[in-house]
Order: C-alpha cells, then sequence, then structure tokens
C-alpha cells in the first residue's frame, strides 16, 4: 500500500521513471518483432531454394522425364518439376508480349529444365553442393544453377540482426536496473528517517526494504504496459504500409504485433528489473544507512 | 538483566566514549545513568541497544553477548527492548497511532492485536482518543509521551531512555518520570539516563555515575 503512496506522491519524477524504462523495454522487443516478422516475411523463400537444372538442347522431352524420375528417388530431393521447353515458349510467348518476335524463331531455343527443390533437411550449404555435383554429373546436364546466395546472405544478416536485439536488449536491461536504482535510492533517502526508526525498534532488513521493492516492482510493471504501448502502436501505424508493400510484392503478408505471451514475458521482465534494481540500490542505502556497526 | 565487564568504546573518528566501565544492572531493576554531558551516557545506551558495538569488553544484555549476536538476528533483540530517545524520533507524515503501532508492525503482529496494544499503551502514557492525531498536533510533552508508548507497545522487559526529560519542564519531566517507575513497579527493567540530579535523588533509585573520558 506504501508504495502506491509513493507513486502518488512523486508523480513527475515516477512517470518520467517509468517512460524512460518502458522505451528502454519498446525498444528490443520492438527490434525482435522486426527480426520476427523479416523472418516470417523470408520464410517462404527458403523454400525456394533450389537448383535450375538445364538440360542440353539435344536431350529429348523422353529422358528428361527418367531424370525426373530418377532425380525424384533421391532422399535428398523433394521434388522436381519439368519445365520442357515448349512449355517455358508458351511461357514467354504470354508474359513477355513478344510473342510476334517469338513466331520468327525457325526453332525452340530454349532448353527443357528441371526445378529440383533440396528436402528441408538437405539445405544447409555442403548438402546442396553435394546436391549440385551429383546432378551436374549426369550426361543430360548442360548446366547447374544454385539460387541461393541471396538467401544465405539475407539469413546471416537476420541472424545478425537477432543477435544486436540480444545485445540492445541486455545493455537495457542494465540500463533499466540502473534508473530504477537511481529512482529508488533517492526514495531511499528521503525516507531515510522512517527507516532508522523502523530498525531501531526491530524492524527486520526485509521488512524496511518490502516496500521498497515492492515499488520497484511495480515500475517495472507500469514500465511494460509503456512499451507494449508504444510497440503495439508502432505495430498499428506500420500494419497498412507494410500490407500494401506486401501486396506490392504479389505477397499477402500481415505484420505481426506482439503475442500475449510475449507481453506477459515483457511484464515478467519489467517487474524483475524493477525488483532488481530496487533491491540493488536499497541494500545498499539502507546497509548505509543502518544503525548498529560499531 | 544487563552486565557490562571493562566495556571500552572508540568511536571510528577516535574519540574515547568509554574506559574500562563495568556495572551490572539486575532483572527488575530501574537506575539512572548520571554523569556530565559526554560522560558516555548514549553510548552505554546504544551498546545495549546493539546501536554500536564495543571495541573491547564484554556487554551482556538478557544473558546475551551482545558482540556474538549475528546482524540478522540484531532486530529479533531490539524487539525485546523498549527504546525511548531525547528526541523521540517519530514519524511526522504518521498519525500516533502508526508510530505506537510500528514496533508491532515490523513483528508482523496481528491488526486485530495491535489495535488493542496500541489503545493500551496509549491510555498508560494518558493519550487514549489520540490515535488519529499528527505528532505535530501535540505538545512537546505529549509527543515524548508518543515515544513512551512506542517503547512499551510490545511489552519488553527492558526500557532504556536516553535523556527522557531533556526537552520538557519540571512538572512534565515529573509525570514522564512517573511513568517509568510505574513500568518498573509491573516488572520491567528502566534503565534513564540523565543528567537531571533532582530527579534522580526523587526517585530514591540507585545511580550509576559516569566519569567524563580525557
Amino acid at each position: 500500500m506504501s508504495s502506491c503512496g509513493h507513486l502518488a506522491r512523486h508523480r513527475i519524477a515516477t512517470a518520467l521513471t517509468v517512460i524512460v524504462m518502458g522505451l528502454a523495454l519498446a525498444l528490443p522487443l520492438g527490434l525482435a518483432l522486426l527480426v520476427r516478422n523479416l523472418h516470417a516475411a523470408t520464410g517462404d523463400f527458403s523454400t525456394a531454394i533450389g537448383l535450375s537444372v538445364y538440360l542440353k538442347p539435344q536431350v529429348s522431352e523422353q529422358s528428361a522425364r527418367q531424370l525426373v524420375a530418377h532425380l525424384a528417388s533421391r532422399p535428398d530431393v523433394a521434388s522436381v518439376e519439368l519445365i520442357t521447353a515448349t512449355q517455358a515458349l508458351e511461357e514467354l510467348r504470354t508474359q513477355s508480349g513478344l510473342g510476334a518476335a517469338l513466331d520468327t524463331l525457325s526453332e525452340n531455343p530454349l532448353p527443357n529444365v528441371l526445378a529440383i527443390r533440396p528436402t528441408p533437411a538437405a539445405l544447409d550449404a555442403p548438402r546442396l553442393e553435394a546436391l549440385r555435383s551429383a546432378v551436374s554429373a549426369s550426361p543430360e546436364v548442360d548446366s547447374v544453377q544454385l539460387d541461393q546466395d541471396w538467401v544465405t546472405r539475407f539469413s546471416a544478416i537476420l541472424v545478425l540482426l537477432q543477435r544486436i536485439a540480444w545485445i540492445t536488449a541486455g545493455l537495457l536491461a542494465l540500463g533499466v536496473i540502473a534508473v530504477v536504482g537511481n529512482t529508488i535510492r533517492l526514495e531511499v533517502r528521503s525516507r531515510a528517517a522512517q527507516i532508522e526508526v523502523t530498525q531501531l525498534v526491530g524492524g527486520s532488513a526485509a521488512f524496511v526494504r518490502r516496500p521498497f521493492l515492492y515499488t520497484g516492482a511495480l515500475y517495472g510493471l507500469i514500465a511494460g504496459l509503456i512499451a507494449w504501448g508504444i510497440v503495439e502502436g508502432a505495430h498499428r501505424a506500420l500494419a497498412p504500409d507494410v500490407a500494401r508493400l506486401a501486396a506490392a510484392y504479389g505477397q499477402s503478408f500481415a505484420l505481426r504485433g506482439p503475442s500475449i505471451r510475449e507481453l506477459a514475458a515483457l511484464a515478467m521482465v519489467g517487474i524483475g528489473l524493477g525488483w532488481l534494481g530496487a533491491a540493488l540500490a536499497s541494500a545498499r542505502e539502507i546497509a548505509r544507512g543502518a544503525p548498529g556497526r560499531g | 538483566m544487563i552486565r557490562f565487564e571493562r566495556v571500552t568504546k572508540r568511536y571510528p573518528n577516535g574519540r574515547l566514549a568509554l574506559s574500562e566501565l563495568s556495572f551490572e544492572v539486575g532483572e527488575g531493576e530501574m537506575v539512572f545513568l548520571t554523569g556530565r554531558s559526554g560522560a558516555g551516557k548514549s553510548t552505554v545506551l546504544k551498546l545495549i541497544a546493539l546501536l554500536e558495538r564495543p571495541t573491547r569488553g564484554l556487554v551482556e544484555v538478557a544473558g546475551q553477548n551482545t558482540a556474538t549476536l549475528p546482524a540478522r538476528r540484531v532486530p529479533l533483540f531490539r524487539r525485546r527492548l523498549g527504546i525511548v530517545l531525547q528526541d523521540h524520533r517519530l514519524l511526522m507524515d504518521r498519525p500516533v497511532f502508526d508510530n505506537v503501532a510500528l514496533p508491532l508492525m515490523v513483528a508482523d503482529t496481528s491488526l486485530k492485536e495491535i489495535n488493542k496494544r496500541v489503545r493500551a499503551a496509549l491510555d498508560q502514557v494518558g493519550l487514549l482518543g489520540r490515535e488519529r492525531v499528527a505528532p505535530l498536533e501535540l505538545s512537546v510533552g505529549e509527543q515524548q509521551r508518543v515515544g513512551i508508548a512506542r517503547a512499551i507497545v510490545s511489552k519488553p522487559p527492558l526500557l532504556v531512555a536516553d535523556e527522557p526529560t531533556g526537552n520538557l519542564d519540571a512538572t512534565l519531566a515529573a509525570e514522564v518520570m512517573g511513568l517509568f517507575q510505574r513500568f518498573n513497579e509491573v516488572g520491567v527493567t528502566v534503565v534513564v539516563a540523565t543528567h537531571d540530579q533532582s530527579l534522580v535523588r526523587a526517585s530514591g533509585r540507585r545511580q550509576i555515575v559516569l566519569e567524563a573520558q580525557p
């Protein structure tokens, strides 16, 4: 109860403290959500990793089909799709608007192409490389192209971003502890007389510290709510733009906000950090002000 | 109840407050600590209340050697002790009730029990009915009596007071002294530090005279 009294009395200082704490909690949460959304947005691309196999021009459609059946039986291959030269030309004709120009060609210049999708388990670099060389070894194959470079780069960037989010979270957690600690330290000092009397009549250190710990935890909880407000606000502000951007890329992707579980975790982290900061600060201050060591 | 054996206390700033002091206070006794200011009266009380520890010598309170009491047990030790200070140390932002209830609250006493005991303590110092008043609305004498009520509310077997009448006129001082004698009559061991010889003589109790250290 007396921790609520604290809040009421130092309204402005308290407001500033919890706002700073809220911002500090919001930043890593926002980063984490950014990373997760990028993951989700590019999740489909990881299945886009594949091999484009260009067959030699003289390979017939029938032997191409045999090759498809052979490759599809490999354990590291999820699916093989044959795009015949005819299909490819047809597609080119309808999509490129070059129909008339293509009609002047005497024969189809396009090769038969196989699109191989590896199984998810075979998506790491050495196994992809092994698959690539195995496929190249077939006499029908002219060249193999591995469409993965930009995906691996992007994954590396995501991993990096995730690390940055963690490091930021760590640093800002220290910041939160420092901010709470400082505020609690001032409150402990402003109540030095009360603490001294309480200890004089036999109040234990735990009894004296309790209201400060509750205050710290309460600050943390409110900071967590503020952080949630900030992130949720940013989410709502950005969602339409992201949806439009995704639509422009022909994707239906919705920006995901924080989940209930993440919010609960955020609140727990806020409470924990507030408590910890208050515990550190009050332990120091109360030990310093305690009567009794001769 | 209290035993000092060749107790020396030197403060960290180098000041020698007590040197080789020995005395005993029996259970149920009421004694005065006298001596000129600077003779170490407050130091003796601080050693009894474990606000300070002796530099050398033995301080035993209620059979407990204070030197061997670990810090975490100090609060429990102080709960069996009533302390009255000259500047009563009341919490000015809390009503009388809260001030008197503090020793019970730190000991996790039930609210019902707190209510009962606080009223009993205030009754004993003649302040029943003033529970909701802020200390600043009380006279100096009344404030001192609130401090005394706080010291006795947990019914400690030992009551120590440091210049409890220092800020009071003769009538009020005699009144406060009368309170201490009444507690003593019901079995509480009382140690009062004072420089007021007339009060000591009027009470007819034993006095321990401290010599100022050079």
